[in-house]
């Protein structure tokens, strides 16, 4: 009896299910050749980088703080302002434009002090040459990093795709049991206006508490989930394609959302429920660490539990899953009630996001969702697929979405492009696999 | 029968070719003459598959000569392999079923008038083609509504169409009922006395003795043996199968049977099984044979909740349970090991631990959580007794040879501990020694004192192993064998045929 502890080598297992990643580090890669520029300090950052600059020398000086207005400009000021040792005086600190720092100057002329340094962010120091005066500018160090490795911008590439990535995982397990859902773009818009109309007509529009706000948006998710179980019973009871029974519960729930909003955008919302589409938490958007923990829950979900494991086995066989003594139906309620619930979140958050609620909202959404799912390996045969594909497969799109805005491409070339990257990553997933071969390929021009 | 003494119709000379990991095919050479029945015999993974794939054009050997009448070829393609007169029955059928009997026959070379199909024309084609066969099916029925045997004649009646010179038929008997069998071996007949040679692989070795005019015994990719059918016996062939002697080919073991673990009371459901009564002890084997199309599988399906009877009722260890899910049948300890393992019995895209947890995950689990050590320590005791080949858990169950994915089926429902055993066709499409360790498997189980109701359409099988044996005839327990040790194939075959 041959005992070989032989496994299948971890490498190859995880390039057969998260190979996708390599498309996404290429993409991050490209974007990143494409979009390098002239990068700066901002902020206190860039504060404290001048103040120690002007440290650096003991002879005592005046300096002037020279900033625009914004927001970082001023914490740049202050931060020089709290930095700045004994041997050097502050003149003063402008915040304006060059005319300003003009009359600020002949100011301290007039009070006999002459300026030796002015600090400057790197927009300030842009500004022409300062009226008689011998005074050196200070501005934070400057280096080339691309546009798209902004922390900035990955955030907002993480904040965009947020939507779509978490309705994404309802549509994976969807997906693996060999279904389909074609109604989350409208579920979103469902939730959306289920969560307007009870802000502004049960809890007072504007002037709602927080629990008001809970209670609408879950009443919002709460409506898509039992949407999503109805279409699961439709599907399971009845046993209807699932392509068709989504199908028409897109329109179906279009148009309800269209009537209960009469066609009209809701407004009424108050500014606090900003909180779940726009809120921070350490330096991320709320809603970005919503989906990395929706995504945690559904990777353990997905390999690790009983649950999981019938999901899986109902896609891949379903007769063989029946005879096993998996309760078939309910596996298929249960997934469509999740990616109905996991809709119905995402609509929630897009009326945050908006700060309002239309019926109009997540046209076509349906299709990026299924575009991540497939981009991220999972077969639509059913009884395949990896949750954390999907992730990958979102971002994928996320990021070809944001590098297009990056390098203002019009939308028009915008739609061309994601249509060929959809394309070419699946073609790229099953050439990895091993599923292609240049044989078949010729049999198709036979005959 | 030897017209072409000089060029035999195909030769295949020193072919050799290697998988990673496999040395599929060594040296292998075959000779096929007109008119002759050539038998093709080995266990699973002998190379059987690889040499008629290699005549299928759909693997190309790495060394090695085919010449077809003499003339040196290179089969580069399935469509090159038709075009040089070879039509390859597989097991798996090519017909689409909901098209009729014509048109799957002139699928892809309708005949045809400005693109207007003339059905009257391909009607008429298709009539001759089953004259030739001497079988009569209506050139218009679709091929769904069609037996199983009536869909191989159709695969061969698509052969012939395309003038046909060698056919090989792999595994064709494997699903059908002896009935049947007698007609496609009439049909082989037929076909060689119009100068075709046939090459015909089978693990039935009564059917080849009884068939073909020669043997090629395979082994390990290379053939052991080459013998004329008249100088050789049964025995002879599984030991060259085998590469050992074996002692015995139906290992039963007589136990002491206990107490009825089930009875069955008036059972009906639809047309397809009509008031069955019958019961089965803890301990026992009972066979069930007949026709296909008997029952039988139905009546396993009933008492497996996986379809819910009409009318009846089942007495479990003297309790009485209906079920309306495979589940609570599972539940109650009624497992079912289906007919066709690689469409009911198996996902075969999904790993071999998956498949083994499958029906046992409230065991392996605790409150909805998977416990992977459990998991693999359990698959890995039923790997080392039931000797299953294979490389790790993770490995694909379609990967494994027949008679070890018909082992991984009974390792998952062993490991349910289930007081009634249901097995539809235990050994179909497995070789000799799987064979054999099956039975001796369902040696222990009974020996444990588990339940075992055994289908079968093997009678030798049947005769062999069954403690008592049921013979079904249209839907109904039509008579029960005492003593099968005794009784013989005819007594069966008039009960089942009436």
């Amino acid at each position: 009896m041959e005992t070989k502890p032989n496994h299948i080598s971890w490498g190859r297992q995880f390039i057969n299910d998260y190979g996708m990643i390599f498309v996404l580090l290429f993409l991050m890669l490209i974007l990143s050749a494409v979009t390098i520029d002239q990068q700066r300090q901002i902020g206190a950052a860039a504060g404290q980088e001048v103040a120690a600059e002007i440290n650096r020398n003991d002879s005592a000086r005046n300096v002037l703080i020279a900033t625009p207005e914004g927001k970082l400009d001023i914490e740049f000021a202050q931060s020089i302002q709290a930095s700045l040792d004994q041997h050097h005086q502050l003149v003063a600190t402008v915040q304006g434009g060059p005319r300003e720092v003009n009359l600020a100057l002949k100011e301290a002329r007039k009070e006999g002090k002459t300026v030796n340094l002015i600090a400057c962010t790197a927009a300030s120091a842009k500004w022409g040459p300062v009226e008689d005066s011998q005074a050196v500018k200070i501005r934070p160090s400057s280096y080339r990093w691309p546009n798209f490795l902004m922390p900035d911008n990955l955030v907002t590439i993480a904040q965009r795709i947020t939507v779509i990535a978490i309705i994404a995982i309802g549509m994976t397990m969807v997906i693996i049991t060999a279904g389909i859902d074609l109604s989350v773009g409208s579920l979103i818009a469902l939730s959306a206006v289920v969560t307007g109309v009870m802000i502004r007509d049960v809890f007072g529009g504007t002037d709602a508490g927080a629990l008001g706000l809970w209670c609408s948006g879950l009443a919002g998710i709460g409506v898509c989930a039992l949407v999503g179980l109805f279409t699961g019973l439709l599907i399971a009871a009845f046993r209807l394609p699932p392509f068709i029974v989504t199908l028409a519960m897109m329109l179906l729930i279009r148009g309800i959302a269209n009537v209960l909003s009469d066609q009209r955008t809701i407004h009424e919302i108050p500014v606090s429920f900003d909180l779940l589409g726009k809120g921070y938490l350490f330096g991320i958007p709320i809603s970005v660490w919503l989906m990395f923990a929706l995504y945690g829950l559904a990777y353990f979900v997905m390999s690790r539990t009983t649950l999981g494991r019938q999901i899986y086995a109902v896609g891949g066989n379903e007769e063989a899953a029946r005879l096993s003594g998996v309760r078939v139906k309910r596996i298929l309620l249960i997934v469509y009630t999740v990616c109905g619930l996991l809709a119905g979140l995402g609509g929630v958050i897009v009326c945050s996001q908006l700060r309002s609620a239309k019926a109009s909202y997540g046209m076509m959404d349906e299709l990026t969702v299924i575009a991540a799912v497939v981009v991220g390996g999972t077969s639509l045969m059913g009884g395949q697929g990896k949750i954390l594909g999907t992730l990958i497969g979102a971002f994928i799109i996320g990021v070809i979405q944001n590098g297009m805005n990056l390098i203002h491409m019009d939308d028009k070339t915008q739609m061309i492009v994601l249509g060929s990257v959809i394309v070419l990553a699946v073609l790229l997933d099953r050439i990895k696999k091993g599923e292609v071969s240049w044989k078949e390929i010729k049999s198709v021009f036979n005959h | 029968m030897q017209k072409s003494k000089q060029n035999p119709l195909l030769r295949m000379s020193h072919i050799s070719k290697a998988f990673p990991g496999i040395q599929a095919l060594q040296d292998v050479s075959i000779e096929l003459l007109a008119g002759e029945v050539l038998a093709l015999i080995g266990e699973n993974g002998a190379g059987k598959s690889t040499l008629i794939k290699t005549l299928g054009g759909a693997i190309q050997p790495d060394r090695g000569q085919i010449e077809i009448d003499g003339v040196p070829t290179r089969i580069g393609s399935p469509l090159e392999s038709q075009q040089h007169g070879i039509g390859i029955i597989y097991q798996e059928f090519n017909l689409i079923p909901f098209l009729t009997v014509r048109e799957n026959l002139f699928l892809g070379r309708a005949r045809h008038s400005l693109g207007v199909v003339n059905a009257r024309r391909e009607r008429d084609a298709t009539r001759q083609l089953f004259e030739r066969l001497g079988a009569s099916i209506h050139p218009d029925t679709p091929v769904a509504a069609l037996s199983i045997a009536e869909q191989q004649l159709v695969e061969i009646a698509k052969a012939l169409a395309t003038d046909v010179k060698i056919v090989v038929m792999d595994e064709p008997t494997a699903t059908l009922t002896p009935r049947e069998v007698d007609q496609l071996h009439r049909v082989v007949r037929e076909l060689t006395s119009q100068g075709i040679g046939v090459v015909y692989v089978s693990h039935r070795l009564n059917e080849i003795l009884e068939l073909t005019d020669r043997v090629v015994v395979l082994r390990d990719g290379e053939v052991v043996g080459q013998q004329d059918i008249v100088s050789t016996n049964r025995r002879d062939l599984i030991e060259l199968m085998v590469g050992r002697k074996i002692e015995d080919e139906f290992p039963k073991q007589n136990h002491p049977t206990g107490t009825v673990r089930l009875s069955v009371e008036g059972l009906n459901w639809s047309d397809k099984v009509v008031d069955v009564n019958f019961s089965v002890r803890s301990g026992e084997i009972l066979g069930l044979t007949g026709l296909m199309g008997a029952g039988r599988t139905e009546l396993a399906r009933l008492i497996a909740g996986a379809e819910v009877p009409d009318a009846g009722q089942l007495l479990l260890d003297g309790r009485p349970v209906s079920f309306r899910s495979p589940r609570q049948a599972i539940r109650a300890g009624i497992c079912l090991l289906t007919e066709d393992r690689k469409t009911q019995g198996l996902i075969t895209h999904h790993s071999i631990q998956q498949n083994f947890s499958l029906p046992n995950l409230d065991q392996l689990s605790r409150a909805g959580l998977m416990n992977r050590r459990l998991e693999q320590q359990s698959l890995g005791d039923y790997r080392d007794s039931l000797h299953i080949k294979m490389v790790s858990g993770a490995q694909l169950a379609g990967q494994l040879s027949g008679g070890n994915q018909q082992k991984l089926v009974l390792a998952k429902w062993l490991q349910r501990n289930c007081r009634l055993m249901i097995v539809d066709e235990p050994t179909r499409g497995i070789d000799v020694g799987a064979k054999y360790e099956i039975y001796q498997l369902m040696n222990e189980l009974v020996a444990g004192g588990i339940a075992i109701l055994m289908i079968s359409s093997e009678l030798p099988e049947v005769l062999g192993m069954a403690d008592r044996v049921l013979v079904m005839r249209q839907g109904r327990i039509a008579g029960e064998i005492e003593s099968p040790q005794t009784a013989t194939q005819q007594e069966i075959m008039e009960l089942a045929a009436g």
